[in-house]
């Protein structure tokens, strides 16, 4: 059984998403690990994330105003494989950063830091070729996302060649901005369990335990990010205290869901 | 599109890809909606009525076809090949940025569309939407970064004039690739109702084709005078190129014509040897932004990184992806132009011909009096004056030292 696959077995998954090199990233991993986390979304920097909100963009221009490399990024997540043997690790960012050394070069990389999935926000399934097929080989699961306008006819070209789970985006929007009705939510994604084994997690506009428990309650996982992500930007070298405290709320609020 | 088996004419591939180049790298949100663009254009494209509103609006709104026009004295300035130009700063509003517009707005309504939306550098983009959204009465959004609203003044009143709404841009370095960012998260959360007008030969596809198609009318026209005016094709034709729309408008008409030689010219900024200029296909790498694969300046991270060019409707970081197609395979050369020799040919041109150019085909100036003298008299250059310059005047002042 993968990391991924057992992290989602035994009932809701919380997902924790923060951006590399943006404040202390390896204590502030750590944080949303004691917290109780069960899987963790690293954001790879990119100058022009066009998939995400204020809080997002601003953490990546804080972490490239330090000078973040991919290189940072791997080492950041082979350091966290090393203390962390058994939590499923996600890279999630843009193609252009993923692909600029060849896939390859980055698919191997990401095996060898231990890295379980990758999220390619701008490589559709129509693209898949640019990095699908070398992540297959590696055993890295390509992670893809539905959305709101994912109809039926669709859904299947989005399931076919992803692994690990399935990204629900909840809202046709950006990160960290509205949030979306419990009822679209639980049709939507009874909607998409019909037609995958795959679990599904839900994510953007989730910020609070009271939301993280009403999506756990009907879906695989709970995706929180830009909430996260603020408190990095707000708390600086502080900011493990702040990430712990919250995302224990939200695993309790998972965890206890159902 | 040519049915030639080794036609230069019959890209893209049904799944937007130029060679390498080009392609659909958006968001899972966005792709129904480009997939159902692509389906509504290849409909449109197919019916006779579009294309006659099309060709109508060109006609009597534009003021199409613009004039073809033998610079004399120019050409006797600079002795050698004859020069010609492309008289599309003579349109409505002032530059070619309105032909692709009118095209897109009317998909706009065709697909129901009830609100649009559109990014922009140095104003021009803006204006020709606000315009064709003023015309049908649909109200229009503006993205724009706020450096470019300070210094752009004069196009933020046009557009709020024509009852757009402008807004600022402060994300990363407020110009015009943030804007472009903006407008697609923008779009990513509006796509039920919002029309996205994209103003150059960039984006997922269809856009790199429907706008090439909807400026192709350039080259059309320019190909039909040119033969009943001299009986022939010209031997070279030259265009600026910042996004790559007027260039490729010119030169895709005449892209199998293998007699007629064809130059773009990218801004060098302050020279290709540093990293201030906005040459993307000599200065760049091949890469993945906004909705496209092509050739981007960007680090060895694939962090994009900012052009200069004092021209801002060159100053973008990419390209569109049939000119990184056409550099690769050859068709089409490349080459790059300063600012200082841009604004030595703008005053040249004004001089020569009464005529004050945009910065934008300054640029194209400039490389047509580098290769006249190169070519024999008899020899035939046409150059695209893809915009006019009054928008710059205040740019130029500054450079040239003159308070005003």
């Amino acid at each position: 059984m993968s990391r991924l696959s057992e992290a989602f077995a035994g009932g809701p998954a919380l997902v924790c998403f923060i951006t590399a090199g943006d404040g202390d990233t390896a204590a502030n991993l750590d944080a949303l690990v004691e917290g109780g986390a069960d899987v963790i979304e690293l954001g790879m920097p990119f100058t022009d994330p066009m998939a995400d909100g204020p809080a997002i963009q601003e953490a990546n221009l804080r972490s490239l105003g330090k000078g973040t490399t991919t290189r940072d990024v791997l080492m950041i997540a082979n350091e966290f494989r090393a203390r962390h043997r058994h939590i499923p690790l996600v890279l999630m960012g843009y193609a252009n950063t993923m692909i600029r050394r060849g896939p390859d070069w980055f698919v191997d990389e990401c095996k060898g830091c231990g890295v379980d999935g990758v999220i390619c926000v701008d490589i559709p399934p129509e693209e898949d070729a640019e990095l699908g097929p070398a992540l297959r080989a590696a055993g890295i699961a390509p992670i893809r996302l539905a959305t709101p306008t994912t109809d039926a006819a669709r859904l299947p070209a989005v399931l076919d060649g992803s692994s690990g789970f399935l990204y629900y985006v909840s809202v046709a929007g950006i990160t960290g901005k509205q949030q979306a009705a419990i009822e679209s939510i639980e049709a939507n994604v009874s909607r998409i369990k019909q037609s995958t084994e795959l679990p599904v997690a839900v994510g953007f506009g989730v910020r609070t335990p009271e939301q993280a428990a009403d999506i756990a309650k009907l879906a695989d996982g709970v995706v929180v990010g830009s909430a996260l992500v603020e408190l990095v930007g707000k708390h600086g070298v502080k900011a493990p205290e702040a990430l712990r405290g919250l995302t224990s709320a939200l695993a309790n609020a998972v965890h206890s869901a159902r | 599109m040519s049915d030639q088996p080794n036609s230069f004419r019959n890209q893209p591939d049904d799944r937007g890809h130029f060679g390498d180049y080009g392609g659909r790298y958006v968001a899972e949100t966005l792709m129904p909606l480009i997939l159902d663009l692509e389906e509504h254009y290849i409909a449109a494209k197919a019916d006779p009525s579009f294309q006659a509103q099309f060709d109508d609006l060109l006609e009597h709104y534009v003021g199409r076809p613009s004039p073809l026009y033998f610079a004399e004295r120019l050409t006797e300035e600079l002795g050698g090949a004859q020069i010609w130009f492309k008289r599309d700063e003579l349109n409505h509003t002032g530059a070619h940025k309105i032909n692709n517009c009118i095209g897109q707005i009317l998909l706009a309504m065709r697909m129901g569309k009830t609100r649009v939306i559109a990014e922009t550098g140095a104003g021009q983009h803006g204006v020709a939407t606000a315009t064709v959204c003023a015309r049908f009465g649909l109200p229009c959004t503006i993205f724009m970064g706020a450096t470019d609203v300070e210094r752009q003044a004069p196009n933020v009143f046009r557009m709020k004039l024509l009852g757009a709404e402008v807004v600022p841009v402060t994300a990363g370095a407020a110009t015009l690739k943030d804007a472009m960012n903006e407008a697609l998260r923008h779009w990513v959360a509006n796509v039920h109702d919002t029309f996205y007008i994209i103003g150059t030969v960039a984006g997922p596809h269809p856009y790199p084709e429907l706008v090439r198609d909807f400026q192709s009318v350039i080259g059309k026209e320019a190909r039909a005078q040119m033969l009943d005016r001299v009986g022939r094709l010209p031997d070279l034709l030259v265009a600026a190129i910042g996004g790559g729309s007027n260039a490729l408008g010119l030169f895709h008409p005449f892209l199998d014509d293998t007699e007629v030689k064809m130059l773009g010219v990218e801004a060098a900024g302050y020279g290709l040897d540093g990293d201030q200029h906005a040459a993307s296909l000599l200065g760049g790498f091949p890469g993945i932004l906004h909705g496209n694969k092509t050739y981007l300046l960007q680090d060895e991270d694939g962090q994009i990184t900012e052009g200069h060019s004092i021209s801002a409707g060159l100053d973008y970081p990419g390209i569109g992806p049939e000119h990184a197609w056409l550099k690769d395979t050859g068709r089409v050369e490349y080459t790059a132009v300063t600012d200082d020799e841009a604004l030595d040919a703008f005053q040249l041109l004004c001089r020569c011909e009464g005529i004050i150019p945009a910065l934008e085909p300054s640029h194209a100036i400039a490389a047509v009096a580098k290769c006249a003298k190169e070519l024999p008299d008899d020899s035939i250059i046409l150059a695209n004056l893809c915009g006019r310059g009054d928008k710059d005047i205040f740019t130029v002042a500054e450079k040239l030292g003159v308070e005003m």
